[in-house]
């Protein structure tokens, strides 16, 4: 828990150094011509604090005066978790190219199937009605299009239907 | 009396079944839409907007303020239920709305947040009778230095010093402060902040996406870890007694709802300032005000009644500045704006003058969507707590994929998914360092705002820094932020010395 | 629910507006097969979205698509999002882009790698115009009162605007350039925001496009000085125009619809045929009349040529802002 206090506070502090980095390209100071800051100020002096209020967790930790004792993972749950992460990620990876209508099923079935255990009846029938919702709701009522990928064709006669 | 005749006038127009009809549709169809992550009142109205010219204006006006209603109720729901804030007008409704859900309260919470919602929009559009002209010079008095006093005063009222860790909360606010910088710097019209020269970005992180990410994809990551297999969130009955219960608990929060409607509505009257703000303030003021601060965060009903009548009747307030300025104070007043502009209406002062049949068609259309809003809501609570009785497996994988097609909806970019993966991650982590959330999400909901009106004072006066407390209004805003800020503090303080001396 | 409802009725207004257009709209040998995606180059609720938002529906209820039109805004970094999007999606057939004057302007100030040039166009539908505003309660009735007021300010007057680098800046920049005076800009959200910041006295004059202000101009609350405009308009016909005093200082804002490079002629056929449908519409008539807008509708080489060069006008007054890079 102590190691990952001071590990995430390290990445805090650096996450505020990128940011700095960006915000130089903008002035930062008090801007003569318009009056008041430069449109880099904000974040700049804003990452500032945050890097100096990381730092003070750091320094907190490293004295030993943190509060936390325990492990931060438990092994268990954390491969669950990065699971779900890893299966997130491919999906919305696949999105542009497969289309949402083949990536959310595939990542139910992953879910319902293999992460939670469910039977086949309950994975079929959610992964089959998820999509059909989907577009009844955004793309004919809301029309807002989902992303189809490369099974844009097989909605044409879709189209001509239902707008 | 010429008023009451024009309000009578525009009832029976209201009340004509056809007109029942599309209100009662409408509201339905709002409450769908705004309980979806992601999705909201914009999205109705936008929807609705362009087929306003099919039908007859006062349908028209009638079906956009029931989908208008019915999405500021349903974003209630997907906060208590889902923890997500649907709008960020609700965020402060998930501060003890979730928190009650996962008690088994699901059903009180939503009957809190529904009552609420409906005496906050009942007196709001009362005030809006009586007090709508002579309050339009208010708006006026508005201008950059009273914005920034006022978001200060929103962000004290909630931030004050004392409970959580002090340096996380500030790196959490600064965080979201520096999230809300990017895109493009307004004063100078330079982009910045444009990580990885990804176009994405240009728009900035919008708020509805880091409140997905966080409160929906790190959310479940954080329940999956406390409990694999078994149920996070206590399955809830709903019965008619407890329907009843509900009501009578309701009861007792008549000081919590008269503050919160008459602070919402003034809040939101304001140009620029909206239904957000009045919603932290409603949230943060009830609980400096009441006896039990420390159970707030905790499932107080309190902390779901306060915000969600002040966001109710910030919404009749900020049609307020639209109506008699021609300013929208939210996205979806914008749509409004633009449907008056295409029937013919000039929004302005002479509006009230010159078309006193819409404006008061438009009011009393307020008053019955509103009673038919909190009907609907009340009769589909047993449907929507019964959802939440779905093996909890079920629910992460429908609510993961509702995150993902809600953070796409809005701004239909790929770019924003992959950040609510990312946040969704990073918020994990964070959580479970004991990094509070909610400052985070606030300081981007009012940060845009907060620097907007701070360079836009400086510039005016000449970098005149004095220019805040010069002013009377946005000095009496600074001095009572001052004061909440430190309240908190001296409380602590004061207990403190309390404890030391009972140990002696 | 309430959709389909009130899409039946549509369908009933709908069908029979388009058994008239219909012999017009038949003799095309491309239609999208698609609903097509119209980007706006400003956020939700400016003048730009309104005016997209009101073709999408006078398209819509004159059943001039077969496909719905469905806008999307893209108005991150004052369009640099919409022109980045725009320039990715070559070759697309089912995407248009609803313009105004950062379509110049933005790719100018910053390299994003867009060059506008490649950009199909569609047509501009018109050209909005800009006025000179001060409060009513003010006592400057006339151009010179303005200028001799400002001079006494001695840097003080407040000209609020849009964002910098955008059309109310360009404008102010003129009026400095031609008066020898300078101002403090503030830069506001958005054209209505300044519009009751000058009502409510938080800036001394703006530039306001007569659309914004108008509602306060009825009511006695703004006052016209001048019209940046060639001939005056209809809308004010007393206020008189900068040429008119003797100042040859003329701005427009366009609205225009661009498609993405290599868009297939046919399908620039379809859309451009559609807008000149639109552009005769009875609504597009009777809002542009009301609102003080120039329908002056131009499309293919003419409007590419026309785009060009009030770049390089741009790229010239940017300059002289002393930020052109």
């Amino acid at each position: 828990m102590l190691t990952a206090d001071r590990m995430i506070a390290a990445a805090l502090m650096l996450l505020s150094l990128y940011f700095m980095w960006h915000a130089i390209e903008l002035p930062i100071g008090w801007n003569g011509m318009t009056g008041g800051p430069g449109g880099g100020a904000f974040p700049f002096w804003l990452s500032a604090i945050m890097f100096l209020a990381a730092g003070g967790i750091l320094i907190r930790s490293l004295r030993g005066n943190s509060a936390y004792s325990g492990d931060f993972f438990d092994p268990e749950t954390l491969r669950s978790v990065i699971g779900v992460i890893i299966a997130l990620t491919a999906t919305v990876a696949l999105i542009p190219w497969g289309g949402a209508y083949i990536a959310l099923p595939l990542f139910l079935i992953w879910y319902l199937k293999i992460f939670g255990k469910h039977g086949w009846v309950l994975t079929l029938s959610l992964t089959l009605s998820t999509p059909i919702f989907l577009f009844f709701f955004f793309e004919v009522t809301l029309k807002i299009l989902l992303p189809k990928g490369l099974t844009e064709p097989l909605f044409v006669p879709l189209y001509a239907m239902f707008f | 009396m010429e008023l009451l005749g024009h309000l009578a006038d525009g009832f029976a127009t209201s009340l004509s079944p056809l007109n029942l009809m599309i209100v009662i549709l409408g509201v339905t169809a709002g409450l769908f839409i705004g309980a979806m992550p992601g999705l909201g009142s914009v999205n109705g109205v936008a929807i609705v907007l362009p087929l306003t010219f099919i039908v007859p204006p006062s349908s028209a006006i009638i079906l956009l303020a029931a989908i208008y209603y019915g999405a500021m109720y349903g974003g209630a729901i997907s906060s208590i239920l889902l923890g997500i804030p649907g709008a960020s007008t609700s965020v402060a409704t998930t501060f003890d709305g979730r928190p009650m859900a996962q008690q088994g309260k699901a059903g009180l919470a939503l009957i809190a947040a529904a009552v609420a919602s409906f005496v906050g929009g009942t007196v709001s559009v009362v005030l809006f009778t009586l007090f709508a002209a002579p309050l339009a010079d208010v708006a006026l008095a508005f201008g950059p230095p009273e914005e920034f006093a006022l978001v200060l005063l929103a962000f004290t009222t909630f931030v004050g010093l004392g409970g959580d860790d002090v340096l996380k909360t500030i790196i959490m606010i600064c965080l979201g402060l520096i999230l809300s910088t990017v895109g493009l710097d307004l004063i100078s019209g330079q982009p910045r902040l444009i990580f990885f020269d990804q176009p994405g970005f240009y728009s900035g992180v919008s708020f509805l996406v880091l409140a997905i990410g966080i409160y929906g994809v790190g959310e479940i990551l954080y329940t999956i870890e406390t409990s694999k297999s078994a149920p996070s969130v206590t399955p809830a009955k709903l019965t008619f007694k407890e329907l009843k219960l509900g009501i009578q608990q309701m009861n007792k929060l008549w000081r919590t709802m008269s503050f919160g409607s008459i602070m919402g509505f003034f809040v939101g009257m304001l140009p620029a300032a909206g239904a957000t703000p009045a919603a932290l303030m409603a949230y943060g003021l009830s609980k400096l005000m009441s006896k039990k601060p420390e159970t707030f965060g905790k499932g107080n009903i309190e902390g779901v009644a306060a915000p969600e009548t002040a966001n109710n009747a910030a919404s009749t307030g900020s049609l307020l500045p639209m109506l008699t300025l021609g300013i929208p104070g939210s996205p979806t007043t914008a749509l409004l704006l633009g449907g008056m502009v295409m029937w013919g209406l000039v929004p302005g002062p002479m509006l009230f003058i010159e078309q006193p049949d819409f404006v008061w068609g438009l009011i009393s259309s307020l008053y019955t969507a509103n009673l038919a809003a909190v009907l609907v809501n009340l009769a589909l609570i047993p449907v929507f707590v019964w959802a939440l009785r779905m093996p909890f497996t079920v629910l992460c994988s429908m609510v993961l994929i509702l995150c993902i097609v809600g953070g796409y909806a809005p701004s239909q970019k790929m770019h924003d998914v992959w950040l609510i993966v990312g946040f969704g991650a990073a918020g994990y982590l964070l959580r479970k360092a004991d990094y509070p959330m909610a400052p985070l999400v606030l300081a981007v909901v009012l940060g845009p705002l907060m620097e907007k009106s701070f360079r836009q004072t400086l510039i005016s006066e000449q970098g005149n820094v004095l220019a805040f407390i010069e002013r009377p209004l946005s000095a009496s805003f600074i001095a009572l932020s001052v004061v909440f800020f430190l309240l908190p503090l001296l409380k602590h303080v004061r207990r403190l010395f309390r404890g030391k001396r009972a140990e002696v | 629910m309430t959709y389909s409802f009130i899409r039946g009725l549509g369908f009933a207004v709908a069908a029979s507006a388009a058994f008239f257009t219909a012999t017009t709209s038949s003799a095309q040998d491309w239609a999208p097969d698609r609903p097509v995606e119209m980007v706006i180059m400003a956020g939700q609720g400016g003048g730009a979205d309104r005016l997209a938002r009101l073709f999408q529906s006078i398209i819509q209820k004159e059943n001039l698509s077969t496909m719905p039109i469905l806008p999307v805004n893209k108005g991150g970094g004052s369009g640099a999002e919409a022109l980045r999007y725009l320039a990715d999606n070559e070759g697309e057939n089912h995407l248009i882009m609803a313009t105004l004057n950062s379509y110049y302007t933005t790719p100018l100030r910053n390299d994003i790698g867009v060059d506008i040039e490649e950009f199909t166009p569609i047509a501009r539908m018109a050209l909005d115009t800009f006025v000179l505003w001060v409060n009513a309660d003010s006592d400057i009735e006339t151009l010179d009162d303005y200028v001799e007021a400002v001079r006494a300010a001695g840097g003080s007057w407040k000209m609020g605007g849009t964002g910098t680098g955008q059309e109310d800046s360009l404008v102010t920049a003129m009026l400095e350039n031609e008066f020898g005076i300078s101002v403090t800009y503030v830069p506001f959200s958005g054209g209505g925001d300044v519009a009751r910041n000058l009502v409510g006295g938080h800036i001394d004059s703006s530039v306001n496009n007569p659309s914004e202000a108008l509602g306060f101009y009825q009511a006695g609350n703004l006052r016209p000085i001048a019209a940046f405009t060639p001939e005056r308009i209809g809308a004010f016909p007393d206020t008189p125009t900068m040429g008119e005093l003797g100042h040859d200082l003329v701005y427009w804002m366009q609205r225009s619809f661009v498609a993405p490079k290599d868009m297939a002629p046919e399908a620039v056929a379809y859309y451009t045929n559609m807008f000149e449908q639109l552009s005769q519409s009875e609504e597009w008539q009777t809002y542009t009349q009301e609102k003080a807008l120039m329908a002056e509708f131009l499309t293919g080489d003419e409007l590419q040529a026309y785009f060009l060069e009030e770049r390089e006008k741009h790229a010239e007054l940017l300059n002289t802002m002393g930020e052109g890079s």
